[in-house]
């Protein structure tokens, strides 16, 4: 019978029915990292628990790391703790890490797939929203918290509920100066944050067919800001061609076998959805959020609705009816899980080229792991943002949820690559976040507000 | 683990929809490696920079033991640390229009019910809380019968989510582990698992 990619690997991953009428869902991948571990780890060891497959466990450390300099021990106390402890439990568990000094280390969601874990069909958990990122491969990916990080170490299962299936095509081509970053914004402005609970985000159409990697994994890690807790792409050549050759990826004799499997966990072409939704990509503006969700934006040529939500509107200090274009900005943050690999850095570097970063403007462009960092840097695209101003930083989550030093101060403003325009959100209380593309960033920070990247890539020769 | 059945206490209602994990508890409060505290900084920027009273700030809902929310409650982050500081504060239960999948799921291993109703349901529960915070809010979680004064109306709830509650059953390790060689077999027929 025909079926979506969801059911098949659903089905394939079903443990039993629980008492409590929810599935326990086997889990191929677990990755963790120093914020959401600590605590899982402590519950192991009060009930005397181990690890159930230390094997199928990875882990990291991103969100505390400094991005200025990554020395350890590192300046803030807190920081150090929390990586010396999950040092000691990777150790007394058998599960491997990455720290700093490793080439393998980064965002966790940057690193899965770089290093070949992330692969299709497969079940992946990391207590972190953002796991609906791994889902650009063909995989369910889905963030969780602490408690069921526990459960996954002591059990690789997780006690869930099935969701239904929403199929989003989206059709044509994508005009210049527009990304998966303006294609992920618009389904969300289109769909709501709320519109995906219960749902799991099925993206296709012959825009997402020509995608690369870097870019469907831009659209299935906002997924979650739409509130779909998963989003996936149908795995097909592209993804098997970035997967070959990666350190973790099959080899040899079990390649072939894999792409006949990963082939067969694809959607069926006449599999059903609980519901379907069809964009056209030739209509999409590059776009900016004004407001305090990701969800409300608008198109760099629109203006603020007048229906705009008045909270919304308060906090960032803006009003109805009015441009966003324009807009001063006093920070421009190029990086995380959703713009911090190196086809993010390449387009950015296109903008930035030649030109200065505004005086008053901070730049940021943080790496989304070492190897994004060292590739960027093997071609030389470190030097064209350190020529324009630019701060070159080590790998991290840095500005986009600034649990390390890298902050807003007060009311600031900042064109930010990230994924969440959360009031506070980059660690000043009353910080603004306006959410775009990493070329559109690129725009800002050199026009000190925000600006209409097409124009500035007309002003490119060819 | 105990059964959850009933809650009841005072409300705090906190209007507002789309609250999210990183407002309910800011991310410099999980440079922690332990839970213990985490009640202190609950919605600690909302409260410092609020120009109106944030309700939490609010005496008279001191001894609030249910949180009357609007629609999305919990979204974005999945940080356990939220719910975890919700619960540390005292609070049993939930009641809203919606809930953050996360979220929802990171609650009820804690054993946190969240109830959903309907946006004027909630509404009117809000505004006759505000007028009446000593009022007692019922929550039967087996029926999803929740009164409060005069007010009386049917919540809802995941039927697995409720089941768990009421059969002891929210903090699922036990059950994960209860039939391991069964996960075992499914590891061992995934082609992946066995490197194809």
């Amino acid at each position: 019978m025909a079926d979506t990619l969801f059911h098949k690997v659903w089905d394939a991953h079903k443990v039993r029915t629980l008492a409590s009428g929810q599935t326990q869902l086997f889990i191929g991948l677990h990755l963790i990292h120093e914020v959401t571990s600590p605590q899982a780890f402590d519950m192991l060891r009060q009930h005397g628990w181990n690890v159930a497959f230390p094997e199928r466990t990875v882990a990291t450390i991103d969100h505390i790391v400094p991005t200025s300099s990554q020395k350890r021990p590192f300046l803030d106390v807190m920081a150090e703790e929390m990586t010396v402890s999950l040092e000691r439990n990777c150790k007394e568990f058998g599960i491997k890490l990455y720290l700093p000094d490793q080439m393998e280390q980064g965002i966790v969601h940057v690193i899965g797939p770089q290093l070949g874990l992330t692969q299709p069909g497969m079940t992946i958990a990391c207590g972190d929203s953002h796991t609906s990122t791994h889902g650009a491969f063909g995989a369910i990916a889905m963030g969780i918290g602490t408690s069921q990080v526990r459960d996954v170490l002591a059990s690789q299962s997780l006690a869930v509920e099935p969701l239904k299936v929403r199929r989003i095509d989206v059709n044509g081509q994508l005009r210049p100066g527009v990304y998966a970053k303006d294609v992920i914004l618009t389904i969300i402005r289109k769909l709501g944050v709320q519109g995906g609970v219960g749902y799991a985000y099925e993206y296709g159409g012959t825009t997402l067919d020509r995608m690369s990697m870097d870019e469907r994994m831009t659209i299935c890690n906002m997924s979650i800001e739409g509130g779909a807790r998963a989003g996936y792409v149908n795995p097909d050549d592209t993804t098997f061609a970035y997967l070959k050759g990666r350190k973790f990826a099959p080899s040899g004799a079990a390649w072939d076998k894999a792409v006949a499997w990963w082939r067969s966990m694809a959607s069926d072409k006449n599999a059903t959805y609980d519901d379907r939704v069809v964009l056209d990509a030739a209509a999409i503006e590059p776009t900016v959020t004004w407001g305090i969700n990701p969800g409300q934006s608008v198109g760099i040529s629109e203006q603020i609705p007048a229906n705009a939500d008045p909270e919304a509107l308060a906090y960032m200090g803006f009003d109805a009816k009015t441009p966003i274009r324009g807009t001063k900005i006093d920070v421009a943050f190029i990086g995380s899980c959703t713009n911090g690999r190196i086809s993010d850095i390449e387009e950015a570097a296109k903008i930035v080229k030649g030109h200065k970063v505004a005086k008053h403007v901070k730049a940021l462009m943080v790496p989304g792991s070492r190897e994004v960092a060292q590739e960027a840097e093997k071609r030389g695209l470190h030097q064209v943002f350190i020529d324009a101003g630019f701060e070159w930083r080590g790998a991290g989550c840095s500005m986009c949820l600034a649990m390390n030093p890298d902050k807003l101060e007060g009311r600031q403003v900042c064109a930010s690559s990230s994924n969440r325009n959360f009031k506070g959100r980059q660690g000043s209380p009353t910080g603004r976040t306006l959410l775009m593309s990493p070329a559109m960033v690129a725009a800002a920070a050199i026009a000190g507000e925000v600006a209409d990247v097409r124009e500035m890539i007309e002003a490119v020769p060819a | 683990m105990n059964n959850i059945t009933y809650v009841s206490g005072r409300g705090m209602p906190l209007r507002g929809n789309d609250i999210d994990t990183d407002r309910i508890m800011p991310a410099r409060f999980l440079k922690v490696v332990s839970f213990e505290g985490l009640e202190k900084h609950l919605f600690e920027d909302d409260r410092r920079t609020n120009r109106e009273a944030h309700p939490f700030s609010d005496m008279r809902f001191n001894d609030a033991s249910v949180m009357i929310v609007n629609a999305n409650f919990g979204c974005g982050s999945s940080r356990e640390h939220a719910p975890q500081g919700i619960v540390r504060a005292g609070y049993r239960a939930l009641v809203g229009e919606s809930f953050s999948e996360i979220f929802l799921g990171n609650s009820a291993v804690l054993g946190l019910p969240c109830f959903t109703a309907d946006h004027d349901t909630i509404e009117k529960l809000q505004t006759l809380v505000e007028k009446a915070p000593e009022t007692t809010i019922e929550c039967n979680v087996e029926t999803g019968e929740i009164k409060a004064g005069a007010m009386k109306f049917t919540a809802s709830m995941p039927t697995p989510l409720r089941d768990a509650f009421v059969q002891g059953k929210w903090d699922p390790t036990l059950m994960l582990l209860d039939k391991f060689d069964e996960v075992r077999s499914v590891g061992k027929r995934l082609p992946y698992v066995a490197g194809f």
